[in-house]
């Protein structure tokens, strides 16, 4: 326990010396203002309060940011040690890979909750300022913020795996991008896409439920506006999936960070220093 | 006692044998130069002490237990060749960490810092470092604890005359308490006086394991003499020796060890003529080029039907 600590503190404090901590947070913050300036206009109309209506806007952008922020907070993380030919040294020491990773995970992950924290205590704090019956929106606004977390730590975990298999930080970026675009952006057209050519078939009803909630990012979104009153605000493919059952999607957002430890545990014991 | 045994240590990198069967210990309090050229195999064999990659053959033992086990950990220190550190942590902040690694106190980070003279850059950052401070800082972190084992790449690198001076003195006190160091070098002149022992890599094999002393007499290699003679007499000198002359007064002649003494008494007796003479016995370079190169004309042997 001391060696993880020990790990997340020297970490941290990187992280804090990178600037990543206050780019981070910069980044969250300021997407989440203009989302809260732009996303004023039209409530009422709807009938849901201010802040729900907000928690369904930062839930879009959730999936985008959050998998981006965690991959650029991750991907130098072993490849960066081999680079600078730090790794064999800390590797003769009497701490385990597996703890080395863990306690970066550990710090990655609390400033990724710092950023989303602040990000999100903006967005809330203009929903208030702007609607008395905000406050109704405040359970989906805790549920979005412990499943960032959730999602961001599978792909902080996703990330060191793509480090490790890389072994340099060059080739790690590369790959930390690709991985962002194919399960952020083309996971879903291809998705859509299969959907169109199938027409309804046994593909539509049987896999594609599935093969959305296999990616953590589509069961992110998926639980967020299931559980949340203002899923009528943002549709999409949300409500293509409107029949799944939103535990399945919680279930995948759990497992991932688990199943990315496991993976990146195992791509790190290869590492030949 | 036995702190580090190597038994038949042998490792292929695809078709290159990197190591072939290399075979000696290190007893508790023992310092011993590993020497070879560059690419003889020196950081591979470390890297197998230490348990970073594995032997493709043969056993090594550390304190008692195999190579980078938990076990083995707690008791050995490292430094690497071309020591290197996050450029954006203070030296503090880096031995503080290694110190929380080993379970120690991290307060006494200071201490060591000031141990290896970097006290006054204890709050800079390490990317502002020279590769003599960065050095000293991998010399702290293996003084972290009380190590039973110390594997030295190159420690000396980077370091000026006075700093490799004291790092030697650090050395002879962590032996004294019972420290088993192995060490390579590149300076073989710093090496010659403070080691036990020496041990020779030419492509993998082991060529020498043994006391400086015992491998002058194996090796058998002329004693140089060098006479200087009085002015204008150098001719003189060097016909009455038979020896060639160096330059105005200096006569320089070989001899076999066990003509020592004779060619003394011919220099004695010219008297007058002679101002001064020196003995120089053969140095470590000129032994280490003699097991080298003896290892490599084996192979070429081997190497012809």
């Amino acid at each position: 326990m001391t060696r993880i600590l020990a790990a997340a503190a020297s970490e941290a404090r990187i992280a804090l010396r990178n600037r990543w901590v206050a780019i981070t947070v910069a980044m969250m913050a300021v997407f989440s203002i203009v989302l809260s300036a732009m996303g004023s206009a039209p409530t009422g109309e709807l009938g849901a309060d201010r802040l729900s209506v907000t928690v369904a806007s930062l839930t879009s952008l959730a999936v985008y940011l959050v998998p981006l922020i965690a991959l650029l907070m991750s991907f130098d993380a072993i490849a960066g040690e081999i680079e600078r030919g730090t790794l064999p040294l800390v590797l003769t020491y009497p701490v385990g890979r597996f703890e080395l990773l863990v306690g970066k995970f550990v710090a990655h992950l609390a400033i990724l909750a710092l950023a989303v924290a602040v990000g999100y205590g903006l967005a809330a704090a203009f929903a208030f300022w702007g609607d008395a019956r905000a406050g109704q929106g405040v359970a989906a606004l805790l549920r979005l913020l412990w499943t960032s977390l959730l999602l961001g730590a599978a792909f902080l975990a996703i990330g060191y795996a793509l480090s490790a298999l890389a072994r340099r930080p060059g080739a790690a970026a590369g790959m930390a991008i690709g991985l962002w675009l194919v399960m952020i952006v083309l996971y879903d057209l291809g998705l859509l896409a299969a959907i169109v050519a199938d027409g309804g078939g046994f593909f539509t009803t049987h896999v594609f439920p599935w093969l959305l909630i296999a990616n953590p990012a589509d069961a992110f979104r998926l639980y967020n506006l299931a559980a949340s009153e203002a899923t009528a605000a943002a549709a999409g493919l949300g409500g293509a999936a409107a029949t799944l059952d939103p535990l399945h999607a919680l279930a995948s957002i759990m497992i991932w960070p688990l199943l990315g430890l496991g993976l990146a545990t195992l791509a790190f014991r290869r590492v030949v220093p | 006692m036995t702190t580090l045994t190597l038994s038949q240590v042998t490792r292929d990198f695809d078709a290159t044998r990197a190591l072939d069967s290399v075979g000696f210990n290190v007893a508790a309090g023992e310092r011993v130069a590993l020497l070879g050229h560059n690419g003889a195999g020196k950081s591979t064999l470390m890297k197998i002490i230490l348990g970073l990659i594995p032997a493709t053959s043969g056993s090594v033992t550390v304190c008692g237990a195999a190579p980078g086990s938990s076990e083995a950990r707690r008791q050995v220190a490292y430094l690497p060749e071309n020591v290197a550190f996050h450029p954006a942590l203070t030296g503090l902040e880096m031995l503080r960490f290694y110190l929380r690694l080993r379970g120690e106190n991290p307060a006494v980070a200071m201490d060591l810092l000031a141990r290896v003279g970097l006290a006054h850059a204890a709050r800079r950052r390490i990317g502002t470092y020279s590769k003599g401070m960065r050095q000293r800082v991998g010399l702290a972190q293996a003084l972290i604890g009380k190590p039973r084992l110390l594997v030295l790449d190159e420690p000396t690198s980077g370091l000026d005359p006075v700093s490799r001076r004291e790092f030697y003195a650090m050395l002879d006190g962590l032996a004294a308490q019972g420290a088993a160091i192995l060490l390579s070098s590149h300076a073989l002149t710093e090496v010659e006086a403070r080691t036990d022992r020496i041990v020779i890599l030419s492509k993998g094999r082991m060529v020498a394991n043994d006391t400086l002393g015992a491998l002058r007499r194996a090796a058998a290699l002329p004693t140089r003499l060098q006479v200087t003679a009085r002015p204008g007499a150098a001719d003189q000198v060097a016909v009455a020796l038979a020896a060639g002359r160096r330059n105005g007064v200096m006569v320089d002649l070989t001899c076999a060890q066990d003509q020592k003494l004779a060619r003394l008494g011919q220099i004695a007796g010219l008297g007058d003529l002679v101002a001064d003479v020196e003995v120089i016995p053969p140095s470590l370079e000129d032994l280490y080029s003699h097991f080298s190169a003896r290892a490599g004309n084996e192979t070429c042997k081997e190497a012809q039907p």
